[in-house]
């Protein structure tokens, strides 16, 4: 029967996440590289090691699923004396296609699930780090200010159209 | 009451002679919309004005570049609307409220009962059972009805093109994605997901449970369940809606009311109207294979 230890390395290592960690190797990951599949960011590495220095609170990003029990009183009435779970990464429950009609119709065959409105996998990292970032009044929360944009990215954003006419020219 | 019936009775009567068939649902007054109509709820709550959903709409809509990059945060200093090479627009608002400025993406909402449908005289409208409002500029005459009609002043006319005129608006990505099922591109994009796509039956009890659940973050009303017959768009806010740019004076009757309104002011075009621009559209069009005189079918697919 495999530890818990290697059903959390073994979420983690899944798909786009990948996960660096000392030699003195333990289930938690010092560092993240996020956004590994980005069209229009480059990829960016997380420090993870200093989040969980700064946060202490596990369950403060990783709900119910991790360390410390929840706090959120909405998500204790259920999840108050949960123990743990296997899946710990982010991507484990958030979808990276929450609107795609095998998402909206599998969520439709489980119209009795509390968590309907649980959000996709970009939606729920940048509410949860720019979230966090603006109520504690630091760290990043500008876009280019985690993942630069590449060169995609400019051509999507019409960046050498910046200034080409003021902002308020008159339709007609 | 009874003048409106009246014309209402013109309008009806009028447009089956013109257009030979009329698949408008005016008579009803109590269309809830298609059963299997999307939609989506913008939560402007978590909506941070990057204006990434207005890049994504100019991709995938092929529209032309714009006058400055989507990154540029000086539009903001003015309130925009949406036009024929913009069918999005995120304006900003509260600006000086301690909670923040609060952002509003705006586009077409497609209503379930649109007055720009209801106002076009040549079919050019079509709502489909996806719930997107879709325009076909091939059998446009070009006469605005629509953008006097419509409550949210969204039709945008485009003036480029003089010859043949187009009337352009958010499609609810309906070519590209809507139609196999896939979300629109500005939903995909959102990095806060601002924006959620889904049945429309079903983000309306989503969007009251996130205010059930959250009292203190929403003001208690979703916009858009109820007002001018129900859109497809649905938004919630913080704050009264009248504050973030929202016609709160709208009633929840559809707005096909106020067009009988507008065109009771004209009774005796009204009589010739669907003629007139059934004239005009054939001038202008120079189809040979329209030897009838009229343009019983919306082609939706030859856009
Ligand atoms: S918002 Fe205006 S343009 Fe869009 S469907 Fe409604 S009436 Fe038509
Ligand atoms: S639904 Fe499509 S057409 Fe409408 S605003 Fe979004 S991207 Fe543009
Ligand atoms: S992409 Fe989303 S967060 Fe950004 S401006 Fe549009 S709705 Fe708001």
């Amino acid at each position: 029967m495999p530890s818990t230890k290697l059903l959390i390395l073994g979420a983690l290592a899944i798909g786009a996440i990948s996960v660096t960690s000392p030699a003195t190797a333990t289930a938690v990951p010092d560092s993240i590289t996020l956004n590994q599949n980005g069209k229009l960011y480059q990829p960016f590495s997380f420090d993870h090691a200093q989040h969980i220095l700064l946060i202490k609170e596990c369950s403060d990003c990783h709900h119910h699923t991790t360390g410390t029990l929840v706090l959120d009183p909405n998500c204790a009435r259920c999840h108050q004396n949960s123990s743990p779970t296997a899946v710990v990464s982010c991507k484990g429950c958030h979808s990276s296609t929450p609107f795609s009609p095998e998402t909206l119709a599998e969520k439709r065959a489980h119209k009795e699930r509390f968590h309907q409105d649980k959000m996709g996998l970009k939606g729920a990292m940048h509410e949860n780090c720019i979230g966090c970032h603006k109520k504690m009044g630091t760290g990043p929360a500008g876009c280019q200010d985690c993942h630069p944009r590449n060169a995609k990215g400019d051509a999507f954003y019409s960046a050498d159209r910046k200034g080409a006419k003021p902002a308020h020219a008159k339709e007609h | 009451m009874k003048r409106r019936n009246f014309l209402k009775a013109c309008l009806i009567g009028g447009t089956t002679v013109a257009l030979g068939k009329t698949n408008k649902g005016w008579a009803s007054g109590s269309f809830e919309g298609y059963p299997e109509a999307m939609g989506v709820l913008v939560d402007t709550t978590r909506c941070v004005g990057c204006r990434s959903c207005e890049a994504a709409c100019n991709k995938e809509q092929s529209l032309p570049e714009p006058d400055t990059s989507f990154d540029d945060k000086s539009v903001f200093e003015e309130p925009r609307r949406p036009t024929a090479k913009a069918y999005t627009v995120v304006n900003e608002y509260e600006k000086k409220s301690p909670g923040g400025p609060v952002y509003r993406k705006m586009q077409c909402n497609h209503c379930n009962e649109p007055a720009c449908l209801t106002s076009c005289f040549v079919n050019a409208y079509t709502k489909t059972k996806e719930g997107a409002v879709i325009y076909n500029s091939k059998v446009c005459v070009g006469c605005r009805n629509c953008m006097i009609a419509c409550p949210f002043n969204v039709p945008g006319y485009d003036y480029d093109s003089v010859t043949n005129p187009v009337i352009k608006k958010c499609i609810l990505c309906y070519d590209t994605r809507l139609k196999v099922g896939k979300p629109p591109a500005c939903v995909e994009i959102c990095p806060q997901e601002a924006l959620t796509f889904g049945h429309r039956a079903d983000l309306i009890k989503l969007a009251h449970e996130r205010i059930r659940a959250n009292p203190d973050r929403y003001y208690d009303h979703v916009y858009g369940e109820k007002e001018v017959g129900g859109t497809s768009w649905l938004y919630l806010s913080r704050t009264e809606f009248d504050k973030i740019g929202f016609d709160t004076t709208l009633n929840n009757e559809p707005i096909i009311s106020n067009v009988k309104d507008f065109l009771g002011m004209v009774p005796m075009v009204l009589s010739i109207w669907p003629a007139l621009f059934s004239g005009i559209h054939l001038l202008s069009k120079h189809d040979t294979q329209q030897e009838h005189g009229h343009d019983t079918e919306s082609t939706q697919e030859d856009r």
